[in-house]
């Protein structure tokens, strides 16, 4: 016997939730205890009264799937608000990584050159080292890391996708 | 603001909440609040004899009564004992506020003596949970529990509170939080299009479910109505059964996997499905690709997860049941609309009911479980009898051979299928109906879950009558190994059965034994005719089968009507599906 898989399709989900102990494993528990998958998660509060968050996760799913985790997100008594920022329309995504390279020569100097094309940041230096802060689309990073790993990548830290709807209208 | 510590808080907001009986069991980490119940005679409380029975009857006084019920356990074990309790009221949508006392707040996280998780374990089979760390809070928090409980898809909500914040004392109260906002009315454009789609059927079915029951007694007179209005035939699921009456002419039975003959061939058949208040169980489906290939459906729910969740429908309506087909019915008058002819829909249907699919063999030796729940019904049907049960072979017969004319009478577990539930949700029923006849239709594998509970209907003086179809199988078990596995059958034979009669008679119940068809109706006179809990531990053949049936993975189409058809084995697909 097989067990089938089916098309997936990935999306960008915001979720505003209270802010309060618990929030986020509930929404974290309940992707687990339904079988949806989390590609990243990012979690801050971000009312001037701490009492609001905002989630955004990345899944991915066919789309009556996508429809069923939008529909158990809003289930939860929290979670206030899901948009889904991939069927939405125009949005935008960024996620920030630090990546750390270790080398001598000419790897150190490549790996100065090419975090100048991507626009990535020095934050630390040692003479053995460098820490590289960048921001952009998952897609950029995913190429920046596969560069360093030519020129000596040690770590990467990255933060998850944030997204906001395009325009002047809240998501 | 007097000072009254959380303990008091907790218990006035209870009364102030309407609560008359909470079902519980004292411990260390509740200590304060049982204090604080000794001063409130007014609230009853039950003392069952394990958690996991306090919970099913807090299930049963909420299905008998349509209140929420109200549970009290301590911290750990106490807890985690009422989990199957909230599990099985979470799928079956059954209101009930669940108090379990937790160690004190600065000893939370030190795997102190009775600590669990229990925000953390319940998180996932309750509606809502809360962990109160101040006594400010608990006023709040009790009036939201109780409007999550009880509006919108009703379910169980439970709130843990630390031993500390029920001796605390405060003057203060935080302000109340309205983070619920259930759908109630339709949409008006989704329900005229819902009578358009009806009105042209030439073959509409109404399939409906609890969401009905839970909807209230209005709901279930709208049912009545709305069949009356549009012609259609009507089915149910397990959970929904009463909410139309099974004397009616248009009644056609539950459906799904052990429903009648006529109710799936119908789901199968027709051209428009209206789904009242159902979710498309698994049990209901079957073969999901094969359900029901070529109707158009309509689907009305509370639950806006419920819809699209395993069968695509045409027309997904978010409200409640009773208000929108309230709302179908005053627009289809007002509008005078007339259905299509369903002459010809309703001539397969007889030729559907003609197969009469509930038949069984004769057995003039040994009494046949269905010939049992058939004399049951007889002799009880003019009571209007609440009836509980517990989960297998039994439970299917008394779906099937029970008859139900009213919502709030048949209280079983569907969603989880809990062997043991029976019992005390029978006591909570009869709490909350002090003068109606109670019965349990058990099977003597299920009700050994929680036997413990005799002594709580000994103790309260709770009449509920058990009428346990004993055969010494697990059968539903058994049923499947014959179907599935070749008549292997692995561990389901009940050995080392109690006499149950002598035990009843411990507990200082009267116990009654039926052996022979010719005793069965003497047996259930005696037992009805006793003023007090009776057992009946009724001898029935011991290898029948319930049928019809819907072999996993098979469609509406494929029922085994009799045990001659079946083959005995079954493809690695069907095998792994439950």
């Amino acid at each position: 016997m097989q067990i089938k898989q089916e098309k997936s399709e990935r999306h960008v989900l915001t979720l505003m939730v209270d802010n309060e102990a618990g929030t986020l494993a509930r929404v974290a528990g309940m992707f687990t205890s339904r079988g949806y998958n989390i590609d990243s998660l990012t979690v801050a509060d971000i009312n001037e009264d701490h009492s609001t968050s905002r989630i955004t996760i990345v899944t991915n799913g066919p789309p009556p799937v996508i429809d069923q985790i939008i529909a158990q997100c809003e289930r939860l008594v929290p979670v206030h608000k899901v948009t889904d920022l991939t069927d939405a329309g125009p949005h935008v995504e960024r996620e920030l990584a630090l990546v750390k390279v270790a080398g001598k020569g000419d790897n150190r100097i490549e790996a100065i050159r090419l975090a100048d094309i991507y626009r990535a940041r020095v934050i630390d230096a040692t003479t053995g080292s460098f820490v590289f802060e960048i921001t952009g689309s998952p897609a950029k990073i995913d190429t920046f890391v596969a560069l360093m790993r030519e020129v000596g990548l040690v770590e990467v830290a990255r933060t998850g996708v944030a997204g906001l709807m395009r325009g002047s209208d809240q998501s | 603001m007097k000072e009254k510590s959380g303990a008091e808080i907790l218990v006035d907001s209870l009364i102030a909440q309407g609560v008359e009986v909470v079902f519980g069991y004292p411990g260390g980490a509740v200590l304060p609040i049982y204090d604080s119940l000794f001063e409130h005679p007014k609230l009853r409380h039950v003392l069952v004899r394990h958690e996991a029975g306090a919970a099913h009857a807090a299930e049963g006084y909420a299905r008998a009564t349509g209140k929420p019920g109200v549970v009290l356990v301590t911290s750990g074990p106490g807890a985690t004992n009422a989990v199957t309790g909230i599990a099985d009221a979470f799928l079956d949508s059954i209101p009930l506020v669940v108090i379990t006392g937790q160690v004190a707040t600065n000893l939370i996280g030190s795997d102190a003596f009775q600590e669990a998780d229990t925000v953390g374990i319940t998180r996932h089979c309750s509606k809502h949970n809360y962990l109160v760390k101040d006594p400010a809070d608990l006023a709040p928090v009790v009036a939201e529990a109780f409007d999550l409980a009880t509006r919108g898809r009703p379910g169980p909500v439970v709130i843990d509170i630390p031993k500390n914040v029920q001796v605390a004392s405060t003057g203060e109260k935080q302000k109340e939080r309205n983070r619920h906002n259930p759908p109630s009315k339709a949409d008006f454009a989704d329900i005229t299009q819902a009578i358009e789609l009806l009105s042209k059927a030439k073959a509409p079915i109404l399939y409906t479910g609890g969401g009905i029951i839970n909807s209230g007694p209005a709901a279930s007179e709208a049912l009545r109505e709305l069949a009356e209005l549009t012609g259609a035939p009507v089915t149910s699921t397990l959970m929904g059964l009463g909410a139309f009456p099974a004397s009616g002419d248009k009644w056609l039975g539950m459906l799904g996997m052990h429903g009648t003959y006529e109710a799936n061939m119908a789901m199968n058949q027709c051209d428009v499905m209206l789904c009242l208040g159902a979710r498309f169980d698994d049990r209901v489906t079957g073969r999901l690709d094969a359900f029901s290939p070529n109707s158009t459906k309509i689907h009305v729910d509370i639950d806006r997860s419920s819809i699209n969740k395993t069968i695509h429908v045409d027309l997904g309506i978010i409200a409640d049941v009773g208000t929108a087909m309230k709302q179908m019915i005053d627009i289809w008058k007002s509008r005078k609309t007339k259905s299509a002819d369903l002459s010809e829909w309703w001539s397969r249907i007889k030729g559907w009911r003609a197969v009469e699919c509930l038949n069984y063999p004769e057995n003039k030796d040994s009494i046949m479980p269905q010939l049992a729940i058939e004399r049951l019904y007889e002799l009880t049907k003019d009571k209007k009898p609440i009836i509980t049960t517990e989960v297998g072979q039994h439970q299917m017969w008394a779906a099937q051979h029970f008859h139900f004319d009213e919502p709030n009478k048949w209280l079983t577990s569907g969603g989880l299928g809990t062997m043991g539930y029976g019992m005390p949700a029978a006591i909570g029923a009869q709490m909350g109906n002090p003068d109606a006849l109670v019965i349990d239709i058990a099977g003597e594998a299920s009700i050994q879950m929680n036997i413990q509970e005799m002594g709580t209907a000994t103790q309260y003086r709770l009449p509920v009558k058990i009428f346990i179809l004993n055969n010494e199988w697990m059968g539903m078990v058994r049923q499947w190994q014959e179907l599935t596995y070749e008549g292997r059958y692995s561990s389901s034979y009940s050995d080392s059965l109690p006499d149950f009669v002598a035990l009843a008679e411990s507990y200082g119940w009267k116990g009654i034994r039926i052996e022979k068809p010719g005793d069965l109706d003497a047996g259930i006179e005696e037992m009805l005719a006793y003023d007090g809990p009776v057992m009946v531990d009724c001898r029935v053949t011991k290898d029948a089968n319930c049928f019809p049936m819907i072999p996993s993975g098979a469609s509406h189409t494929e029922m085994i009507l009799h045990s001659d058809e079946v083959s005995g084995t079954m493809d690695d697909e069907a095998k792994a599906l439950v």
